[in-house]
């Protein structure tokens, strides 16, 4: 084999093990599988062969080769492009929809992956060229989980305490306790409604998660996950039974009324305290001063 | 959100001087005719019925 051949060996295998480590199949059912998978497996083993290029270059005194490494920051802007065209096309044929702020954290998270693919395979790099392969390879591993580790972000029940209500039918208008969020025209609707009809209290814990919890498209991708865990029941041209999310304006709660197909509340609670917190969704007046003082 | 729209107008005999203007408006006979045609041409417009409580009831695409 070439001079570093094996370097390159060891950091192309402990990148692409780490992008494979992070792509998994779960309820989003996104990246879809095979197709996806393979897109995805390929380009973090071109990012991890990038990064491991990066050591023997550095070695060799071609400093000017590691350009090449912006080009592979070029890509990985692509591959989010890409992903965020893709979502938007297909989010004319979801029933709930995703939300552009949904799109843009999933595609955002698809770029960042290669660069957590390519770290890998410097780090393991790096290390295998001052000591052996298996601390390389064990080195290469603790980044890719470290790195996958700190990069989840919160989920709606680290902001918030949830309450699974009845909704309350005043003559057409359903909501939950004061707040009115829909009025029905169709007795049938309004029979569902009050059977069928569950409530969701989504109470924010600080000032925080008052900011996050009223962006639209947090609440979209609350209501768009709710929909694929708990089922609802809605189809096209059904709009009175489209499921609600809507701020009491007084006391900042999201409430969210909706129709699941499994009435199983308890199972309703902590589908939404597993949803992810979106990256762009996420306000923290508290972090300054003027937002802290107003707080109290 | 793209913006809402009006597309019918459905009220019974009674009311019907409560209504009027450039929106197709259908006049039924009883209460139980208004909610049948209601909710007819909601499936067909894929349209949302709403009740304005005071027998009126319109369409609206949301």
């Amino acid at each position: 084999m070439f001079e570093h051949g094996s370097l390159l060996l060891t950091g192309l295998l402990v990148g692409t093990l780490a992008r494979a480590f992070m792509l998994k199949i779960d309820y989003r059912q996104f990246p879809s599988y095979p197709h996806s998978y393979a897109i995805h497996l390929t380009l973090g083993m071109i990012a991890a062969l990038l990064g491991a290029l990066a050591v023997p270059v550095l070695l060799e005194k071609e400093y000017i080769a590691i350009t090449f490494l912006t080009i592979a920051a070029q890509q990985f802007r692509d591959v989010r492009s890409i992903e965020r065209e893709s979502l938007a096309e297909i989010e004319k044929t979801e029933l709930i929809a995703r939300g552009e702020a949904y799109i843009e954290g999933i595609a955002k998270l698809f770029e960042a992956r290669n660069y957590l693919a390519l770290l890998s395979s410097l780090i393991t790099g790096l290390i295998y060229y001052y000591s052996s392969w298996y601390i390389a390879v064990l080195a290469g591993g603790i980044t890719a989980f470290l790195l996958h580790y700190f990069m989840k972000g919160p989920v709606v029940g680290d902001i918030a305490k949830i309450e699974v209500v009845d909704i309350t039918v005043k003559g057409n208008n359903i909501g939950i306790d004061d707040l009115i969020m829909m009025n029905i025209g169709e007795e049938e609707a309004l029979r569902k409604w009050r059977t069928e009809g569950v409530g969701i209290r989504i109470i924010p814990v600080d000032e925080n998660a008052r900011a996050t919890l009223a962006n639209l498209g947090q609440r979209q991708a609350i209501l768009h996950d709710l929909g694929i865990l708990m089922g609802a029941k809605l189809d096209e041209g059904l709009q009175q039974y489209t499921p609600m999310a809507r701020l009491d304006i007084d006391s900042s709660i999201l409430n969210i009324i909706f129709i699941p197909l499994e009435p199983d509340r308890i199972f309703i609670k902590k589908a939404v305290e597993r949803i992810p917190v979106l990256e762009s969704s996420q306000h923290k007046p508290l972090k300054d001063k003027i937002g802290r003082k107003a707080a109290d | 959100m793209d913006f809402s729209n009006i597309l019918a107008i459905i009220t019974t005999e009674i009311n019907r001087n409560k209504v009027s203007g450039g929106v197709p408006i259908f006049i039924t006979e009883s209460i139980k005719e208004m909610e049948e045609v209601s909710s007819l041409l909601a499936r067909l417009t894929l349209g949302m019925v709403h009740d304005l409580g005071n027998g009126i009831k319109v369409i609206i695409r949301h």
